[in-house]
């Protein structure tokens, strides 16, 4: 009983954790700021997706979670290789540069 | 038994709200701080502390041992990727000509510099 009441607590400190890194991600000077707080906003969520499987009482919501963790770094990824080459794709013009 | 299973519970207990205090106050951080490479320190603090702690409690909750191994893998991938992706935006930002923030400020004469600068 008392752990159903601690997994709604927790989940509420999650939706507050959502809220600070969705003021981050609006206020962010750099992109970087940005990447950063939606990174954290991602793993965020897939504790919380975690978290409510187990106050529902249905863990089958881990398999979601473990997607959204796979999805999360590749989005990331791909985000900043966007910001650094211009395209995800095909071969930078200075991709043999050894200065980059 | 029936001690070892108030033990686990407890110790769930424990781990979960400590959990959810790393995490908030890891999103405080992640505002409050003042740079992209303090922020990441709020990151790390959400991706180590955070979800290494709630995951743990939510492992000793787990009913079956398959939903144990699905917490695990969670904790697994979330422990190689976070930091990948920390180093990655860390090192887009210094290659992006992002300054640190205390390199910018006058540089404080500690005992140090002080004796660097005399010899």
């Amino acid at each position: 009983m008392i752990e159903h009441t601690l997994l709604s607590v927790v989940l509420v400190a999650l939706a507050i954790a959502v809220g600070l890194a969705c003021i981050r991600a609006m206020l962010g000077p750099t992109a970087f700021d940005r990447v950063l707080a939606v990174n954290s906003i991602g793993t965020v969520a897939v504790l919380a997706i975690a978290v409510h499987g187990f106050w529902a009482g249905r863990p089958e919501f881990l398999d979601i979670a473990i997607l959204y963790a796979l999805l999360n770094f590749v989005g990331t990824i791909a985000v900043l290789k966007f910001f650094r080459f211009g395209s995800l794709g095909e071969r930078a013009p200075h991709f043999d540069d050894p200065e980059n | 038994m029936d001690l070892f299973d108030l033990l686990i519970q407890i110790l769930a207990v424990i781990s979960l709200a400590l959990g959810a205090l790393a995490i908030v106050l890891g999103a405080l951080g992640l505002v409050r701080l003042g740079d992209v490479y303090q922020r990441m320190h709020g990151a790390g603090i959400v991706d180590t502390g955070g979800a290494g702690l709630v995951l743990f409690g939510l492992l000793l909750l787990s009913p079956d041992w398959t939903v144990a191994v699905r917490v695990l893998l969670i904790g697994a991938l979330l422990v190689f990727t976070s930091p990948t992706a920390t180093h990655a935006i860390a090192r887009a930002a210094g290659l992006a000509g992002v300054k640190p923030v205390l390199a910018r400020a006058p540089r404080r004469a500690s005992a140090g510099n002080a004796a660097e600068e005399k010899s």
